[in-house]
C-alpha cells in the first residue's frame, strides 16, 4: 500500500444521480488498486485546515493512470458537498491509498456481492472486473436501493449476473414489488463455496448478513463494509 | 501540503479535544466492522487472559460483573475521521483483570482477541495503567450489538479499531504480532493525536 499523500487531476466529473457523482482522478503513475479498496481525500484551506474523507473507487484493476471515486452528496458533509459543488475538471486533489486488505476481490473466486444505496460502489469495481477479465460467472450482485434515481450505473446492471430490490418505489418493468431485501432476494445469488461481500449503512448492512446466514453462507465467508451516518 | 481550490471547510471554533483531522460527529455514532454482527448470549460469554501470564484465567458474565467497577469519561477517536466526544463508559479496569492473572516480566504486547475471529494488538503499556478497560456500559445503557456488546474493549488514547467489538479475551506476548487491520494496512499504534492512520504514518 501506498503510505504517501500524492497529487490528482480531475480529469473528468459525471453525475450519477441527483445525488452521487463520480469523478475521474489521474496519478502520475498507475494507480495499482484492487477491486474493493478506498482511497482518501484531503482538501486543505489556505490557512492550513484539512478535512478528509474515504471513498471507494468505482473502476477496476488495470493498468492506467486514472481510477473513479464515485461520491454521495451529504447535505452535512463538509468533504462530499465541496466535491459536489464545487470541484471542477482540471483541479489538484491530494489523495492517499489504495487502503484496504481485506473487502477486496482478487477475481479468482466465487463472490456474491450485495450492496445498500451508494455501498455499490466498491462491489461495481469487483462487478467490472470480472467483466472486463471474462468471468461474470464467478460473481452474482444484488443491488437494494429506494428507486430507480437511487440506482448508480443503473446502464450497467444489467444481465444474469445483476438483480435489484428497490425498497420504496418499484418500475413498471420490475416484477417484485417494492419491499426490503428477503432471503428470496438473495437464494438465486447463491454460487457455491462463494466468499460474500456486503457493503451498505448499517442497518442493510446487518440485515443482509444476517440473511446471509440465514440461507447457508458460513459467517466466516462474509467480508461487510459498513459506513455511516448512523444513529446511536 | 498542497491548497484545494476553493476550499475553507466548514467551521466554527475548533473543539481542543478533536485531535487533528478528526471531526465531531455529535449525536451520531457511526457504526464500522468488517464481519456479521454476532449475537452473544451473557449467560455463556466469557474473557479470557493467557499467554505469559502467571495465572491465565477465564471470567464468566457474572463473575466480571463482580469484580470493581471501573469508568471512563471522556472521547473516542474513529481512524474514519470521526469523534465522538464526552462519552461515559463503565467496564472494569484491564488493571483489575491483569492483577489477577500476573504477566509474567517478559511479556510485552497483547493481542486482543474476538469472539467473531477479530485481532488487534497493542503494547502491554497502553492497556495498562487506567489507559483501557472491557466496558459493557455506554452512557447508562448496556452496550449495544452494533456497537460491540455486550462487551468491548475500550483503550480511547488509541484509534478504535483498537477497542476490540466482542472481545473475548488478550492474549500476553513477548514480541508484537499484527492483529486484523494491522496486516491490512493501518498503523501498529493509532495514536490520534500523532495521526497515526496507515502504515507508514
Amino acid at each position: 500500500m501506498a503510505s504517501l499523500w500524492r497529487d490528482a487531476t480531475i480529469v473528468a466529473i459525471h453525475t450519477e444521480t441527483p445525488r452521487a457523482k463520480t469523478l475521474r482522478l489521474r496519478l502520475a503513475e498507475p494507480s495499482g488498486h484492487l477491486a474493493g479498496q478506498h482511497y482518501v481525500v484531503r482538501l486543505t484551506a489556505p490557512d492550513g485546515y484539512t478535512a478528509a474523507r474515504s471513498y471507494s473507487v468505482a473502476s477496476p484493476p488495470d493498468d492506467s493512470n486514472e481510477f473513479d471515486l464515485t461520491v454521495e452528496r451529504l447535505d452535512d458533509g463538509e468533504v462530499s458537498t465541496f466535491l459536489h459543488d464545487d470541484l471542477q475538471v482540471g483541479d489538484e486533489l491530494e489523495v492517499r491509498g489504495p487502503i484496504g486488505g481485506w473487502f477486496v476481490w482478487h477475481g479468482d473466486e466465487p463472490a456474491v456481492l450485495v450492496g445498500g444505496g451508494s455501498g455499490l460502489v466498491p462491489l461495481m469495481a469487483m462487478l467490472r472486473y470480472a467483466r472486463a477479465i471474462g468471468r461474470t460467472d464467478l460473481v452474482r450482485l444484488v443491488v437494494s436501493v429506494r428507486s430507480v434515481d437511487d440506482l448508480l450505473y443503473a446502464d450497467e446492471i444489467v444481465g444474469p449476473e445483476t438483480s435489484v430490490v428497490y425498497t420504496r418505489v418499484a418500475p413498471p418493468s420490475s416484477t417484485r414489488p417494492a419491499g426490503r431485501i428477503k432471503r428470496d432476494d438473495l437464494t438465486p445469488a447463491l454460487l457455491s463455496d462463494c466468499t460474500a461481500y456486503v457493503c451498505g449503512a448499517a442497518g442493510f448492512a446487518n440485515t443482509a448478513s444476517d440473511l446471509l446466514v440465514e440461507i447457508g453462507v458460513p459467517v466466516d465467508r462474509i467480508r461487510v463494509e459498513r459506513f455511516g451516518p448512523t444513529g446511536k | 501540503m498542497k491548497i484545494t481550490r476553493g476550499f475553507t471547510g466548514r467551521r466554527g471554533p475548533r473543539d481542543p479535544r478533536l485531535p487533528p483531522g478528526q471531526y465531531d460527529t455529535g449525536a451520531n455514532w457511526p457504526v464500522l466492522s468488517a464481519e456479521v454482527t454476532p449475537n452473544l448470549a451473557t449467560d455463556t460469554w466469557t474473557f479470557t487472559i493467557d499467554g505469559l501470564v502467571e495465572q491465565p484465567t477465564t471470567w464468566s458474565w457474572d463473575e466480571m460483573h463482580a469484580l470493581p467497577e471501573s469508568t471512563y469519561s471522556g472521547d473516542i477517536h474513529c481512524v474514519t475521521t470521526w469523534s465522538k466526544l464526552g462519552m461515559e463508559w463503565s467496564g472494569v479496569a484491564v488493571d483489575t483483570l491483569l492483577a489477577i492473572a500476573r504477566p509474567l516480566p517478559t511479556a510485552a504486547f497483547v493481542l486482543a482477541r474476538s469472539h467473531t475471529g477479530y485481532t488487534t494488538n497493542l503494547p502491554l503499556a497502553d492497556v495498562t495503567g487506567g489507559k483501557a478497560w472491557v466496558a459493557w456500559e455506554v452512557d447508562g445503557e448496556p452496550l449495544a450489538r452494533d456497537h460491540g456488546g455486550p462487551a468491548r474493549l475500550l483503550v480511547p488514547h488509541l484509534y478504535f479499531w483498537k477497542s476490540a467489538k466482542w472481545v473475548s479475551g488478550l492474549q500476553l506476548l513477548e514480541h508484537d504480532e499484527l492483529g486484523f487491520w494491522e496486516r491490512n494496512g493501518y498503523h501498529d499504534r493509532g495514536d490520534p493525536w500523532l495521526e497515526q492512520r496507515y502504515q507508514g504514518d
